[in-house]
């Protein structure tokens, strides 16, 4: 066995497991050819659904521009200034269509609130809605928005998260908006990049969570000092607060965060809540930049951190979003966390978490399946939404991404890479960060709708349905925005513009939606839970109160159905416990339900 | 990374007293129980390894590796010290969501000593081999641990100082603090050449890749000339060509130089043995 012959084939089988790498990536570069852009009819034939970019046709012509931070940051200002672009969908004047808010963040500009016009197009109306002029110099910066009617008048109020002044606006019936910070006792400042409403407590009313990322005491336009940025890469505990307004009626609310076990100081980037034990109490989970994931059981009183006791929070990596999809239809929610993917220098995947199998309640795990299901690379990821794209009853993944768009030939990254490796007190201080001078980092990336097979498997699509853009996406909702029973994309970009994404959708695919009206439980239903059973299978969704990145989808639930659906029932359990069943009801509509006394 | 020293006096060191045997330049498994703490601290207190598989499979893989083609080659079964240090360096410095690149990368590592050969001597590190290759071959699928473990200088400063003393007790501090001295003058003099704050030129030293850079890999017995003094001058170079690299943006500098100087210092210290040989035997 020594001689020469096996040392011959020793050595073949060495150059061969050398160059097995490159023989890997000309597989894999063979099967993205394939993902070829096609035209709409070959689109729509392979893969049942084509996404056209319809801004300029709809009206909306919104860039979103970026803030200019304190002098001291300027050497590295693209990559601080990085955030806030968001989008969330709300009808707020009840006509029946579904209208977009949209964040800018430079001192000064404007927000825009887009009504539907029941034509295709968009008028923008928040100036005369008073939501539009909330950028004021000195008030800091919008980051997003959620909206949830937290006085239960039958109308979206506006809570507007900033790097400055949190602004809460009461919805007057859909004629404008009227600031109540003040009464609501929301703190003066918080540098905020996530916020949902729920009702954690199940009391009727609509509470807030609000998730800090950098310290609330750090004025980004006047800092006091440059040591502000994270102390670690993956260990960081120098971030903003977190609030849990527990809304107590009559317009006011009580911070409770402490209280009920909600304390961190990771930097929180996105969260979202829904009941993910069947308890009725909503659980919440939040996204942290700069470390693990946290996620908090709720038994209606108080949280409790379980990160690692469930197996979200043990690997840190960089949580960019949060958003919860039954992707398998069988009734329980798979969590999708955007962290950062770039070849060479920092392979983190995203993560996909699946509730393993016989575990429940309490004893939940999930174990991160993101590279079995195919979702696991995407870039320099941010927002992005379960919804099913082509009604063939499965939830598809829209993931959008990039961070600093500049120069396209020169890159930050090996700088990047050397400071994120530096210790607390060199990566802390933004003054020891290398200029970027023009750089881009991780810019000009393609983005990735996913498409679900049923069967645990997900194949990006996005060029083939017409998915191009390359702009640096931060926040997706999804909504049926001509009531058309397609959920269309609406993207939002950091120094970019909004994109609507509008959905043609084979029509032998067929859907159902719910639009769901608390009586009992909070107005507009967040928390309330559907499950649908048709042809054998059933699926479950959740009116959702913020999810993803800076973003909020539409309330109304939308499914779809496949082929020739047999629909048994619709449950319907709402936040009061109430459980509600709704027998055959008919696909191809919005049914418009409220909860029964 | 290292090759754990031979037992060669194995009489003296069960004189000494049972503390001093195992700080012993000639106990093996002194570089494998240093490496194995640093590997325990880091996860138990941060979680620093993509998972317990991943690290445990590169460590199987290894051991394996080493046991089946030490047995096929040398007639006899090897000790594994060294194929485990290789397993747990691939297991915390590759960084990757997928399962292959572990089992390449250690595979690959261990392959290198009995394929790589000249004169009967291995001229690449084996884990800086395997790592190296991946991380140039397949830059989409692999990265390097490159960011801190937790925020607390207490662990770093022990890591340190445990390091410096088991690499000075197996005397090859030298080779360890030439390079530290090197990488900082160097940085400075990057930061002065392209204008960046001198600290994040630093900033990658009080990383724990650099820990198990300097630590385990430039200090490897089998892969570094044998005189002291031209081992910090191949040091030296190893800083300089790292620097060079760094000069160019080249993220994966220190591995990349070590690839590079190593086996060149190697090769140029074997013909200078063979030439002193022949004069020998000319002589004689």
């Amino acid at each position: 066995m020594r001689g020469p012959a096996a040392r011959i084939v020793l050595a073949l089988v060495f150059a061969g497991l050398v160059i097995s790498p490159i023989v890997i990536k000309r597989f894999a570069s063979r099967r993205n050819e394939a993902k070829a852009r096609l035209d709409v009819q070959t689109a729509l034939a392979r893969h049942g659904f084509y996404l056209q970019e319809v801004s300029h046709a709809a009206g909306v012509n919104f860039i979103h521009q970026a803030p200019t931070l304190d002098p001291r940051l300027d050497h590295i200002m693209p990559q601080v200034a990085s955030m806030g672009a968001s989008v969330s969908i709300v009808d707020f004047d009840r006509d029946g269509w579904p209208d977009i808010y949209v964040t800018s963040s430079k001192e000064g500009a404007k927000n825009a609130l887009y009504h539907n016009m029941n034509d295709g197009t968009f008028e923008d109306v928040a100036d005369e809605m008073g939501v539009a002029d909330v950028n004021l110099p000195g008030t800091g910066v919008s980051m997003g928005a959620v909206w949830g009617d937290y006085d239960n008048d039958g109308y979206e109020d506006l809570l507007l998260i900033k790097w400055g002044k949190p602004e809460l606006f009461h919805n007057d019936a859909g004629h404008g908006f009227t600031r109540v910070t003040d009464q609501a006792g929301l703190p003066p400042w918080i540098n905020a990049n996530t916020a949902l409403w729920f009702d954690y407590d199940g009391d009727g009313l609509l509470d807030l969570f609000i998730g800090g990322y950098y310290n609330e005491n750090v004025d980004l336009w006047h800092l006091s000092s440059t040591k502000m940025m994270p102390d670690s890469f993956e260990y960081a505990k120098n971030g903003g607060r977190k609030y849990l307004f527990h809304n107590l009626g009559k317009g006011k609310f009580e911070e409770v965060s402490a209280k009920v076990g909600i304390d961190s100081r990771r930097w929180a980037l996105a969260s979202a809540a829904a009941d993910l034990r069947g308890t009725g109490h909503p659980d919440l989970f939040v996204a942290n930049d700069y470390g693990v994931s946290e996620l908090y059981f709720n038994d209606g009183q108080r949280f409790h951190e379980v990160g690692q006791q469930t197996g979200v929070g043990f690997a840190p990596k960089s949580g960019m979003n949060a958003s919860f999809g039954d992707i398998l239809n069988q009734g329980r929610y798979a969590v999708y966390v955007s962290n950062i993917s770039e070849a060479g220098v920092l392979i983190q995947g995203n993560n996909l978490w699946i509730p393993k199998e016989g575990t429940s309640g309490n004893k939940l795990q999930y174990e991160n399946l993101a590279r079995d299901f195919g979702v696991e690379i995407g870039g320099w990821s941010f927002g992005a939404q379960f919804g099913d794209l082509n009604n063939d009853g499965t939830l598809d993944l829209y993931l959008t991404n990039g961070y600093v768009s500049l120069d396209r030939n020169r890159s930050y990254w090996y700088d990047f890479s050397k400071i994120a490796g530096g210790h607390s007190a060199i990566i802390n201080d933004a003054k020891n960060w290398p200029a970027m001078e023009g750089r881009s980092l991780s810019g000009y990336q393609t983005k990735h709708v996913w498409l679900n097979d049923g069967s645990g498997k997900f194949v990006d699509v996005a060029q083939a349905v017409g998915v191009t853009d390359t702009y640096d996406g931060r926040a997706v909702a999804l909504a049926d925005l001509w009531n058309r029973g397609v959920l269309d994309v609406i993207v939002a970009n950091e120094r970019g513009p909004l994109l609507i994404y509008k959905n043609t959708v084979t029509p032998e695919n067929q859907w159902i939606e719910f639009d769901l009206e608390g009586t009992r439980s909070n107005r507009s239903a967040i928390g309330a839970q559907v499950t649908l059973f048709w042809n054998s299978q059933h699926q479950v969704q959740e009116v959702s109160g913020g999810s993803g990145f800076a973003a909020q989808n539409q309330r109304r639930l939308h499914f779809g159905l496949g082929k020739n659906p047999q629909v048994e029932k619709a449950v319907i359990r709402w936040p009061s416990g109430k459980i509600q069943t709704i027998d055959n009801p008919a696909p191809g509509q919005i049914h418009t339900i409220k909860e029964p006394a | 990374m290292s090759q754990p020293p031979a037992v060669s006096v194995a009489a003296q060191v069960d004189q000494r007293p049972s503390w001093r045997n195992f700080f012993s330049p000639e106990n093996r498994y002194l570089a494998p129980a240093f490496i194995t703490c640093i590997l325990l601290a880091g996860h138990l207190s941060f979680g620093i390894l993509e998972s317990y598989k991943k690290t445990g499979l590169a460590i199987v893989a290894s051991l394996l590796t080493e046991l089946a083609l030490g047995r096929i080659f040398s007639g006899k079964w090897p000790n594994l010290a060294s194929a485990y240090i290789t397993g747990i360096s691939v297991g915390i410095l590759v960084r990757s969501p997928a399962f292959w690149p572990y089992v390449l990368c250690a595979v690959v590592s261990i392959m290198s000593k009995y394929v790589l050969r000249i004169k009967g001597r291995h001229i690449w590190n084996p884990s800086n081999f395997g790592i190296s290759v991946l991380l140039f071959l397949a830059p989409e699928a692999v990265a390097s641990l490159s960011i801190q473990w937790g925020n607390y200088l207490p662990p770093m400063v022990v890591i340190w100082c445990l390091g410096s003393v088991i690499i000075w007790r197996v005397r090859r501090f030298h080779i360890t603090a030439t390079y530290v001295v090197c990488f900082v003058a160097l940085a400075f003099l990057r930061s002065h050449i392209i204008g960046s704050p001198w600290q994040s030129e630093i900033a990658p030293l009080t990383g724990p890749m650099y820990q198990l850079f300097i630590f385990f890999m430039i200090t490897d017995p089998k892969t570094t000339v044998r005189s002291k003094f031209w081992q910090c001058v191949v040091v030296s170079l190893v800083a300089v060509v790292e620097m060079i690299l760094r000069l160019s943006q080249v993220i994966y500098a220190p591995f990349y130089a070590l690839f590079m100087v190593g086996p060149a210092a190697m090769l140029i210290e074997m013909w200078f043995d063979s030439r002193r040989t022949v004069s020998a035997r000319v002589a004689a």
